[in-house]
Order: C-alpha cells, then sequence, then structure tokens
C-alpha cells in the first residue's frame, strides 16, 4: 500500500514538473503579442516562475506539517490547474487591459506574469515538499526519497519543456494545449485521490 | 571592442568550406542583448551579419565607394513598394539592419516622414557607426519590439502610407510578427490604401502558412519571389488598376531606382499575383505559430 502511494507522489510530482514548465514556455507565447519577446519579458517571466515556486516550496513545507496525505497532495495538483483556468478564459482581455494601463514593457510583462501564474506556480511549486513528506518514512531514507522525487520531478520539468517546444506548438493552439494540460492535471488529481481515497 | 582579423586560406584547409573569401576582414563584433552582430569588409564592401565565420546569410551590405546603389535582389524588390505609391509621405519601417533601405528613402523622399522601429540598439549603433546611416529631422527611430511599437501606434492612428515588414533574427521573422493578429494590428495603422511590404523567404514548409496569412489579412497581393520573396499590397487589397499604374509609376521613378541599381526591367516582370501556395495552408495566429519550427522543414 506504502508503495501504491509512492507511485502516485511521484506521478503527481513528475506530472507537476511537466506542467509547471509547459506553462512557463507557452506563457511567453501568450504574452509576445502586448510586450513583445525581448529578454525582459522572458527575464518577467522566469522571474515570475521561481518567485511562484519558491514561495510554493515555502507554503508546501507549512502545509504538510498539519494531516498530511494523498488526497490533499491531489488537490493541491489539482488546484494549480484550476487557478491557470482564468489565463484560459481571460488572459487576453487581461493583456488587454494591462497593455492600456502601462507603457513599460518591462513592467507591463512583469505585472502580467504576476496577474496570471504567480498563484499556479505557487501551488505547483507546493506539490514536491508535500509529496516528500507523504514519502519520507524514516530518517535515514529521507535524503534518498527526497532526491528520487527531485529526479521524477525534474525529468518531467525538462520533458515538459522539450515537448512543448519541439512538439505541441507545432501541432496544437496555446489554449488547446493549456486546455488539455489543466484535464491532464484534474484527471491525475482525481484518480489519485480515487484510488487512495479509503488510506485518507 | 574593435577587432581586426584577416581570414587566411587556412581556414579552407581545415574544412570551412562555407568561410568567406580570404579577404573579408572582421572589423567589428559585438553581442548584443539579442544577438552576435559583425561588421566585415571585403575589398569595397562591408557587411552586417549575425553569424560569422560561417555565415548563413548577410543581414546588410554596402558598397563603400557607390553607396547609393543597393546591393541585395530584396533590397531593391522591396522598393517596388514605390510602384503602388511613388510618393509616400508616412512609411514605417520595422527592422533597421545597416539602415539600407531608410537611408534610401530618407534620400528619395526628404520631406517624407520615416518612423523606424529596432528592437537591439546596439544594431542602430553599428548601422550608425560602420554604415553611415544618419537619419534625417524627419526620421524617428524608435528602439522597440515591432509588435509592441504597431500594436500602441494604433491608439494615435498613424495612417502610414506605407509599412515595411524587415525584421529579422539570427534564423528569421521574430514569431510574433508573423501571425494574423499582427498583421491586422499593421493594418490598422495604415491609409486606406495604404502599401505593406514584407521581406520573406521562400523556400521552407513555413512559405504556404504565411503567404496564407497574408492573404487573408491583406487579401490578393504581388508576390515577388527570386530567392528571398518579397509581399508587395494594400490595406484592402490589391486595386484593378494597381499593376497598370505600376508601370507608369515605374516610368517616373525609373531615374530614381537606377540610381539605386534597379529599375523596372528588373522589377517589373516580378509583380506576379499567381497563387503559389496552398491557399486551405493553416493560417499563423497568436495560438498557433510555430513559424520557426516551420521555417526549419524544407516546403513540401
Amino acid at each position: 500500500m506504502a508503495r501504491k502511494q509512492s507511485l502516485w507522489c511521484y506521478t503527481i510530482a513528475g506530472w507537476s514538473g511537466f506542467y509547471v514548465m509547459l506553462v512557463e514556455l507557452l506563457s511567453g507565447r501568450l504574452i509576445a503579442p502586448s510586450f513583445g519577446s525581448s529578454i525582459y519579458v522572458w527575464g518577467s517571466v522566469i522571474f515570475v516562475f521561481m518567485l511562484g515556486l519558491a514561495i510554493g516550496y515555502l507554503f508546501g513545507g507549512i502545509f504538510s506539517r498539519y494531516s498530511p496525505s494523498l488526497l490533499r497532495l491531489c488537490g493541491i495538483l489539482v488546484a494549480a490547474a484550476i487557478a491557470t483556468l482564468p489565463t484560459l478564459f481571460f488572459g487576453t482581455q487581461f493583456l488587454d487591459f494591462m497593455f492600456d494601463k502601462i507603457t513599460d514593457p518591462r513592467f507591463g510583462s512583469l505585472l502580467t506574469c504576476l496577474g496570471l501564474f504567480l498563484v499556479p506556480t505557487i501551488f505547483a511549486g507546493m506539490v514536491s515538499p508535500y509529496a516528500i513528506r507523504i514519502l519520507v518514512k524514516n530518517r535515514e531514507s529521507s535524503g534518498h526519497d527526497a532526491g528520487y522525487l527531485y529526479f521524477i520531478s525534474t525529468i518531467g520539468s525538462s520533458l515538459g519543456t522539450l515537448l512543448t517546444a519541439f512538439y505541441l506548438v507545432l501541432l496544437f493552439e496555446v489554449n488547446t494545449i493549456l486546455l488539455a494540460a489543466i484535464g491532464i492535471s484534474v484527471a491525475v488529481g482525481g484518480l489519485g485521490a480515487l484510488a487512495n481515497y479509503r488510506k485518507v | 571592442m574593435k577587432r581586426i582579423l584577416t581570414i587566411v586560406a587556412a581556414f579552407c584547409a581545415l574544412g570551412f568550406t562555407a568561410a568567406p573569401a580570404a579577404a573579408q576582414q572582421l572589423l567589428h563584433q559585438e553581442r548584443s542583448l539579442y544577438r552576435n552582430i559583425f561588421v566585415t569588409q571585403d575589398g569595397d564592401e562591408r557587411c552586417m551579419l549575425f553569424r560569422w565565420p560561417r555565415p548563413l546569410g548577410r543581414e546588410s551590405c554596402r558598397m563603400l565607394h557607390n553607396p547609393e546603389k543597393l546591393i541585395f535582389d530584396y533590397t531593391q524588390m522591396m522598393l517596388a513598394g514605390l510602384y503602388l505609391d511613388p510618393s509616400p509621405k508616412r512609411i514605417l519601417i520595422i527592422g533597421e539592419g545597416g539602415g539600407t533601405i531608410p537611408t534610401a528613402l530618407q534620400e528619395m523622399f526628404p520631406a517624407t516622414q520615416i518612423d523606424l522601429v529596432e528592437l537591439d540598439k546596439a544594431i542602430d549603433g553599428v548601422a550608425r557607426t560602420y554604415f553611415d546611416f544618419k537619419p534625417g529631422p524627419n526620421m524617428h527611430v524608435f528602439i522597440e519590439d515591432g509588435r509592441v511599437y504597431v500594436k500602441r501606434a494604433a491608439a494615435q492612428k498613424p495612417n502610414y502610407d506605407m509599412v515595411m515588414l524587415d525584421a529579422f533574427d539570427a534564423d528569421y521573422i521574430p514569431e510574433h510578427m508573423l501571425t494574423r493578429e499582427f498583421l491586422e494590428e499593421v493594418r490598422a495603422d495604415m491609409a486606406p490604401h495604404g502599401v505593406i511590404v514584407a521581406n520573406t523567404f521562400s523556400d521552407s514548409a513555413l512559405y504556404d502558412h504565411e503567404s496564407a496569412t497574408y492573404a487573408t489579412v491583406f487579401g490578393p497581393y504581388f508576390n515577388l519571389k527570386l530567392a528571398n520573396r518579397i509581399i508587395l499590397g494594400r490595406a484592402g487589397g490589391l486595386a484593378p488598376d494597381d499593376l497598370a499604374n505600376a508601370r507608369k509609376n515605374a516610368a517616373t521613378l525609373e531615374p530614381m531606382l537606377s540610381k539605386r541599381g534597379t529599375g523596372s526591367d528588373f522589377l517589373l516582370p516580378l509583380l506576379s499575383t499567381k497563387v503559389d501556395w496552398d491557399p486551405n495552408s493553416r493560417i499563423l495566429t497568436d495560438q498557433y505559430s510555430p513559424s520557426n519550427l516551420l521555417n526549419a522543414l524544407p516546403r513540401r
């Protein structure tokens, strides 16, 4: 049973890594029509995702102290997905609003990124420390568990980057890719919750 | 930092088959925020390149002792835009390079307002230092992203009589400046029958998508095609008498263009409206613009 739970932890962390890099790459595409694709636009994107992940690690660690469960881990993954939905439905309007309000493309892109992507990235950042809390059964294996989880999560991130940049944008529209990724997050989170419901 | 290097024939011996001629000198190189910029000189010809010593293409070149002559076919082909409007009052140019086209238009039409947009400040600096680019009182240089400029300019209703798109990075045109939405924003900045002139490539899988996207926004256009392809159209589509008027304007403009090393014998036969792309190709949009990926694939 513990092994099954571990498998879900790795799956969720791996997909979360994939998801966050997919969204990061696509965020550059979403912002380019309003603020360009200059170095400061990518600077804004990377800053916001790093900041979000940093805050997420902090919150995930704190949150893991209170009744940690796989069900809640699934909830974090689904929350990251749902927090991306506003980008899908109101992203263009928000970009137009920011474009009209802020003429400096540096701060325009920075504040737009903060508005659209900080919250989902915080949730995505919470996944790894929270999953480690569930995985770790004793002090001796904690480093090994954490290392293995970061391995899976970062492999997910690297695949998310490569597949999105090389193939997904060639085949699908940005919003289609985002919607599919959100759907997969909800599916993974939902299935994980169902499979482990009795062990809560 | 300026460096002067002489490329010796040893490069060839090392297998650098694409290496430039032995006489080519590197006058300047710098790493800007966006790219490496090289300035080379080969005899009387000075060029700006983004890759060196194995260039994929030259961005801009000028003859030092005959600076008015346009060396590249594509720069000559872009001047065919004047056949549709022989006296533009307001021109927008996106992409500075060595300042060849802005300089030519400024000299031909000193009273015309020319707005020039360049993303990379270093390109502007190199153009001024090595390519004798001197904007006159009616030329304004804006250092910013072309898409952002175009989108923001719409609020002022600038009514450009002519828009020339020539923004390239080391690979191709930036992806956000190839989409339907971008071209619609460009059209919104143009006078009702303003002229659009766009420098593109013609040999990759992108060609069909790019052609179809331009046709969606601008309707039928002249497709001037050699190694590069110049799209020459109007906001609102070509008029039925555009070809006849082009012939008349060509005669008037001939003295002006011959000074630039081009003319109607070269340009008029290129004014084709033949649709040689798949009109059902998927349109490039802000949602779907894998342009650089498509540009790396061969055309079917």
